[in-house]
């Protein structure tokens, strides 16, 4: 049993996970009810093995993806599996391998790009952009790329200024991307399928900090043909008071926020995004038009963020509903500190949205 | 072989082909030596023989014949405005277009960077698409969307037409990588220029072309000057087909189509069995960079015409031709008229194509999914009240909607611009 548990200890990652937590992962796992439950690493890593076998087109490439089974975990046992021509190590180049990625892509395989964080995406941006996402409108309908770019975004914990950084925003305002953010298990799933499937250039952004958290998922969702439709948000908790967008480690945020909110008589309703681009602004209006009052919750710098982008789209197509000007939550507008005190500030925290949302009911102090 | 000439019209008898059958010279060998002989590195270069037949030569000929002509024609046409943006042209380098065309097969992939126009032609493009594409016209071969930079013809392998300097060659690489995953038996010709030649992600696709054994072949066309700057002041080291260090290199005079022949048949056969090889192209450009470079502020006239009487690909063809009695001089001047009068031809068809419909803004963003539909309020306009609208109120055209004759002459260009007037469509 101890060697379970540091067993399970280890595969969580980087970080120092201590026996605690292992006990109570276990724990979790033989005394929880019926519903199954399933951490996000595993349902990243079911979706990859899955899709790969069912498409012989579909192969990985990045940094550890073989050999060292993932950075994160996320591509275990696929090495093993499918062999290193459709598992493939690279080295540290992400301009050279996002662009032999796309031209795989051009020539009509799937590839699954994996970037170690998408800070380093950065390095290789031009042909997540310019090769990727412009070609098939460049050519008119010729060169299509079936990629998808995954990896984790955003902050972890204490990583400093340039591997923290959110890039939501970035690629979301790209015609010719889809950006998808997962947050539950079944998110990842359902969503890394359709990318996977998708003809068009996929951008996934993951977070590390969910690769080890555990979700409850039905058998529907562990069916192999399961996907999530890209473009459509879901209503994480319903509610009449105040409308909360967020995506990826926010909406857990966000549902402890409603939760307090609930306990002073605010009933708010959480919308998880799950697609940055397309936006699904049907599901925030009608959301708005039911509540009258909106906050925006994300992790990434506040100027240009998804947070603006919703709300302009709020004010566009349904001014006269709100009751209240829109609330934005967003991460602090410094690069990230490595202090812990100060990490802790520049990030959102529950007590953040908590107090935005009263703001936007006309209750703070 | 001859694949510009294959295009002409039955009506049309290339003079080529009434030449031979006078001659009944058509099939009989002859052996051409190349100007120079090839500079190798790392590898034990090929022979300095080639091996060709009296109909290469005048296809050799006429093609590049037809791309010259299309060329200076797109220069005429840029100057007098109906070429709008970049045009990069490429006289001076139709050698190498052509050279590598008769050393592999439309399976064969290629991609290069933005001086494109002749490599489209030699992948089976029409001069119809490349000058209704110049033109932004929709029967231009990208719709009119792409540009001179972004012709693409994938049926014939070519894959483009990149506007941003070096990312071809990493894209090239990928495309190798899915022919070696795809058990094709084909290479990939990934096309750059000495500018190009010291971008770091030539270096990082290199590496891992050579260390999975892609079959890529990298194909620098040395033609001295990146943009303005010339080749010694922006390289310490000019010689780019030993740039690759452990990756094999082969120097090429690219204005010798029997050359470049050679050694891309070469390429080909190396990368299919030992990953990947540099070719480097000793070509020139006559025009400068682009339409708005004159390309006479960083050379000489002199050393532009003495390229122009010493090197010239397409005289170096016609001499051969005369000499090994293959046309008569006459002939070779029909042959260049044949060619101007089909250029001529195709502009005057590019320019009755008409603009892309402003529906086609939105078209092509995805494979999958979302439109734009009218603003609902207009939708439902009653064809009775449209006096009230002004011609500020603008519209996106569908093929299935009857307003679409009445008010096409109202439409503002500014309706992509107006987040007012659209909604984006969810699946």
């Amino acid at each position: 049993m101890w060697g379970i548990i540091r067993q399970r200890a280890a595969c969580k990652g980087n970080h120092a996970l201590n026996l605690e937590q292992g006990i109570r992962a276990i724990a979790l796992r033989a005394f929880s009810s019926s519903a199954k439950q399933m951490t996000v690493r595993d349902a990243l890593n079911s979706a990859l093995d899955e899709e790969m076998s069912a498409d012989p087109k579909v192969f990985i490439m990045g940094e550890e993806v073989g050999e060292y089974q993932g950075a994160y975990k996320i591509s275990k046992g696929l090495l093993d599996k499918y062999g290193p021509d459709r598992v493939v190590d690279t080295p540290i180049t992400e301009a050279g391998f996002a662009g032999i990625g796309v031209g795989a892509a051009y020539y009509g395989l799937r590839p699954v790009i994996e970037f170690m964080t998408f800070n380093f995406s950065m390095q290789a941006i031009d042909h997540i952009i310019n090769s990727a996402a412009k070609s098939n409108y460049m050519s008119a309908g010729q060169i299509s790329v079936p990629i998808v770019f995954r990896g984790p975004n955003g902050a972890a914990a204490g990583v400093g200024a340039q591997h923290s950084q959110c890039y939501a925003a970035w690629y979301g305002a790209i015609p010719g991307l889809k950006v998808l953010a997962p947050y539950s298990s079944e998110d990842a799933r359902g969503l890394l399928k359709a990318a996977i499937r998708d003809p068009d250039p996929v951008v996934f952004l993951e977070n590390e900090l969910l690769y080890g958290e555990s979700f409850p998922i039905s058998d529907e969702v562990l069916d192999s043909s399961f996907s999530l439709p890209i473009g459509k948000a879901k209503i994480e908790r319903e509610g009449k008071d105040v409308t909360i967008t967020a995506f990826s480690k926010m909406v857990g945020y966000a549902l402890q926020a409603a939760d307090i909110l609930a306990k002073e008589g605010i009933n708010a309703e959480v919308i998880n995004l799950r697609t940055i681009r397309p936006l699904d602004r049907s599901t925030i209006n009608s959301s708005v038009r039911k509540t009258n009052r909106l906050v925006t919750v994300e992790e990434g710098f506040p100027q240009h963020g998804v947070g603006a982008e919703i709300c302009a789209t709020v004010v566009e197509d349904s001014f006269e509903y709100l009751d209240a000007p829109v609330e934005r939550i967003a991460g602090a507008d410094v690069p990230m500190p490595y202090a812990a005190n100060l990490e802790r500030m520049a990030v959102p925290q529950v007590e953040d949205i908590v107090r935005a949302a009263k703001r936007a009911c006309y209750r703070s102090r | 072989m001859a694949q510009l000439t294959r295009r002409t019209t039955a009506l049309q008898k290339t003079l080529s082909a009434a030449i031979l059958s006078t001659r009944h010279l058509s099939t009989s060998p002859i052996t051409v030596e190349t100007s120079v002989p090839f500079t190798a590195h790392n590898i034990d270069p090929p022979s300095r023989s080639v091996e060709t037949t009296p109909q290469e030569l005048l296809t050799f000929y006429r093609d590049m014949a037809l791309m010259r002509r299309m060329e200076i024609a797109a220069d005429s046409l840029y100057k007098s405005k109906l070429i709008r943006g970049f045009c990069h042209l490429y006289d001076g380098q139709e050698a190498v277009a052509v050279g590598m065309e008769a050393a592999i097969t439309k399976k064969d992939c290629i991609i290069t960077a933005y001086r494109d126009h002749c490599i489209f032609l030699g992948r089976g493009g029409t001069l119809l698409e490349a000058f209704a594409e110049l033109m932004g016209r929709k029967d231009g071969c990208s719709k009119g969307k792409g540009g001179s930079m972004h012709f693409y013809k994938k049926e014939g392998g070519f894959y483009g037409g990149h506007g941003i300097v070096g990312a071809q060659i990493p894209l090239g690489c990928g495309l190798a990588f899915a022919q070696k995953y795809s058990k094709d038996e084909n290479v990939t010709f990934a096309m750059y220029g000495d500018g190009a030649a010291n971008q770091g992600q030539l270096f990082e696709a290199l590496n891992m072309a050579a260390l999975w054994d892609l079959p890529a072949i990298l194909v620098c066309e040395n033609n001295h000057y990146g943009m303005g700057t010339a080749e010694w002041r922006a390289a310490k080291s000019p010689a780019y087909y030993k740039r690759g260090d452990y990756v094999p290199g082969l120097k090429v005079d690219g204005m010798d189509a029997f050359a470049v022949k050679q050694a891309c048949k070469f390429a080909k056969e190396h990368a299919l069995k030992n990953g990947p090889i540099i070719l480097e192209m000793d070509t020139y450009r006559y025009h400068g960079h682009s339409m708005s470079d004159p390309g006479s502020t960083y050379r000489t006239r002199d050393e532009i015409s003495g390229v122009r009487q010493e090197r010239d690909p397409i005289e170096r063809i016609r001499k051969l031709i005369l000499s090994h009695d293959l046309a008569t001089e006459k002939e070779l001047k029909d042959t260049e008229k044949e060619v101007r009068k089909e250029v001529d031809e195709a502009i005057a068809k590019a320019k009755e194509s008409p603009l892309p419909d402003p529906s086609e803004l939105f078209t092509n963003v995805y494979v999958k999914g979302y439109g734009v539909e009218l603003n609902k309020s207009l939708l439902e306009l009653d064809l009775t009240n449209l006096s009230r609208f002004s011609v500020e109120q603008s519209l996106v055209l569908f093929s299935n909607i009857k307003l679409t004759l009445l008010v096409i002459d109202c439409i503002s260009q500014s309706f992509g611009a107006d987040r007012k007037e659209l909604r984006a469509v969810l699946p």
